[in-house]
Formats: C-alpha cells, sequence, structure tokens
C-alpha cells in the first residue's frame, strides 16, 4: 500500500531474463529517480546494481528506462513521472542488461569508433591555430551537435536500432556529423563512407524518437539528415 | 538483420537519391492520376470512356510511362528496406527479390500503358 508520503517502486532486477521487484520508498521534496535508486540500494536491498557518477546531468551515466521512457535518472524529479503512487524503473532498452539497471555499453561506443568518430587532424604542432569564426556556418552546424556526452538515451529509444543492430545509431552518427562539420578534420570522405552503408544513416526513418528523447535538446535526425545530404553531395563528385 | 558491407556506400546513397527522386515525380504524378480519377467518375465511368480518354493519346501515354517507370523505381527500393529490416531473409536475396518486382512493375506497367495507346489508335 502506498499513500502521499511514500512511491510504490518497481525495478528491474536480474539479466536479460529477470523479472519486476517492487518497493516501497518514502515519497521526498524535489526526490529524483536517481535518489530512489540509490535508496533502494542503501536501505532495503544491497544488491541492486545501477550506475551513476555525477548526480547533476554531466556524466550521461546513470540513463535508465522511467515508465517506459529513456531519461537521465538523476535529472528527473519523482513528481514529474509518477502515475497513480508508482513509478517502474528498468535498464536502457537495446543495451545488453548486465544485472538489474547497468547495462553493457560496448556495443554503442564501437559504433562511435566504426562511424570514424575520432578527430582525424591534419596540423601539427608547428601550425598555427585554426580560426573559425563562430559564425561559420559549419561551426554552427558542429555546435548543433556537439554537446552530447554518450547517454544512450536516443540510442535506446531508436526503434532502428532495435530492428536492425548492426544500425549505428543516432548518437554514433551525429557525432560523425560534427567531425564532417569541423574543417581541421582530414577523415571526411573516409567517414562518409562508413556512415553510407546499410548499417548507416540511410537506414533512419526519421521518426525523431532521438530528438523526442535526448536530455541534451540535441536533433540527431537533422544531423542524420546532414549526412545524407553531403553523401548525395560526395556520389555526385565520385567521391564515394 | 542486415550483413555487414553487403552494400557498399555508393549503392546506397544513389539508391536514396532514386527514391527520393522518384517521390518527387510519383507526388505530381499521383495528384494528376487522383485529379482524372475525379473528374472521370462525376457521371460514372465505363471503359469506353477511359478508352475514349487515354487510347491513342500520345501525351497521356508518356504520362503514365513516366508514373510507371517512377514506381518501378520507387516501390523496391522502400520494399528492400522493409525486407532487410523485417524478414530474416539475406541481404542478397532480399536484392535479387526486389530487382524481379521492379521488373514486374515496369513490364506490368508498360503492357497496359502500350495496349491502352494500341486500343485508342487501332
Amino acid at each position: 500500500m502506498t499513500d502521499d508520503n511514500s512511491i510504490e517502486v518497481s525495478v528491474w532486477r536480474g539479466g536479460e531474463k529477470g523479472g519486476y521487484q517492487t518497493y516501497t520508498v518514502p515519497r521526498r521534496d524535489s526526490q529524483t529517480v536517481l535518489d530512489v535508486v540509490t535508496y533502494i540500494q542503501r536501505h532495503i536491498d544491497p544488491s541492486l546494481s545501477y550506475r551513476y557518477a555525477c548526480r547533476v546531468g554531466m556524466c550521461g551515466s546513470c540513463a535508465m528506462t522511467v515508465n517506459g521512457r529513456a531519461r537521465w535518472t538523476c535529472r528527473t524529479h519523482v513528481s514529474k513521472v509518477i502515475e497513480d503512487g508508482r513509478v517502474e524503473i528498468a535498464p536502457l532498452r537495446n543495451f545488453n542488461v548486465i544485472k538489474d539497471l547497468s547495462v553493457e555499453m560496448s556495443d554503442f561506443f564501437d559504433k562511435w569508433a566504426r562511424a570514424d568518430g575520432q578527430f582525424q587532424g591534419t596540423a601539427s604542432r608547428e601550425d598555427d591555430f585554426a580560426v573559425i569564426s563562430p559564425d561559420d556556418k559549419q561551426r554552427r552546424q558542429a555546435s548543433a551537435g556537439i554537446e552530447c556526452i554518450g547517454c544512450g538515451a536516443c540510442y535506446a529509444t531508436c526503434d532502428v536500432v532495435a530492428w536492425n543492430a548492426e544500425y549505428l545509431g543516432p548518437a554514433a552518427l551525429n557525432r560523425a556529423w560534427t567531425l564532417q562539420n569541423d574543417s581541421r578534420d582530414g577523415g571526411h570522405t573516409k567517414r562518409l563512407r562508413a556512415v553510407l552503408g546499410d548499417a548507416g544513416c540511410h537506414s533512419c526513418h526519421s521518426q525523431q524518437g532521438c530528438v523526442e528523447r535526448c536530455p541534451k535538446h540535441l536533433n540527431p535526425t537533422a544531423s542524420i539528415a546532414g549526412l545524407k545530404r553531403a553523401g548525395l553531395l560526395a556520389a555526385i563528385k565520385g567521391d564515394i | 538483420m542486415a550483413e555487414p558491407g553487403v552494400s557498399n556506400p555508393g549503392t546506397e546513397t544513389r539508391l536514396w537519391l532514386a527514391q527520393r527522386a522518384s517521390a518527387a515525380v510519383l507526388a505530381i504524378a499521383v495528384i494528376v492520376h487522383l485529379g482524372t480519377i475525379i473528374y472521370a467518375v462525376r457521371g460514372g465511368v465505363t471503359a469506353a470512356e477511359i478508352i475514349g480518354r487515354i487510347g491513342g493519346s500520345l501525351g497521356w501515354s508518356a504520362f503514365y510511362t513516366v508514373f510507371v517507370l517512377a514506381a518501378a523505381v520507387h516501390a523496391p527500393i522502400g520494399l528492400r528496406a522493409v525486407l532487410r529490416e523485417m524478414t530474416p531473409i539475406v541481404p542478397r536475396r532480399v536484392d535479387l527479390i526486389c530487382f524481379v518486382f521492379a521488373a514486374l512493375l515496369a513490364v506490368l506497367g508498360m503492357r497496359v500503358v502500350v495496349k491502352f495507346y494500341a486500343i485508342g489508335a487501332g
């Protein structure tokens, strides 16, 4: 039984196979979902596994599925998501579950590497600084996507990732687009080849679940559309 | 699930362009087609009436040739994406299925266009 002073919390326990376990947690003012999970682990069941670091929306490690939606638990107030006194907390979708609320993120970050998500420098320390105006069009396009902290909320929300495990996903493609707009980067053509394959940007259905759920309010769908345009130009020029 | 590396970036990009370009053609063609249907069925429609309007007309035959070819390009590329995502059929076989589907659409569609022209002209 719950009342106004308590919350009924269903938490996923186990690995890929497991089930929800219900806990009753006291309700507090300004309580976040991460506070709830931490309360359970510290006061009810110390065997509960979950991941967090900064608690202030900087590190991106505490993303979980809260009432069916991918969210940063540290920046989600209980009052925002509670339904009939209940909250359901599960691991992120589209990731393999290690245990309880902790997920394996290797595939996610390996895809950043497969999308050529590394900066390919062209200058040496002997060269002068690259001077890029904040108003430069490419600079603005890079800035629009640069604040991604790799929390995986977009990847967990994306249906194409669920259908096609090879799909690079919104975060990796967004990263690739920011680098395509970096005039100092020398890997543009190689990166385009990496992201234009059948598991790349052309697989995106533009459903914009990533846009809806990105806690940083980035627009990976726009980045993916940018990659499609860049790919088209490269194909016309014969570069790919 | 798609096998990685089965198709190359250039092919994917050209297919994407072909589907977008054919969609632009279809958008106009479908509007003309629907407009014609609404106009044609005002007082009930008969085969003779349709043949009388379209049969033997070079302009209508050219329009429906473009329509058929755009559909034959557009639909199989969409089907390819659906089959790749939603079925376990291997990508190479998906490509074959879609190629056959494209050929069927083109051949059956063009057969109708040619017959209509011939009936009206002859």
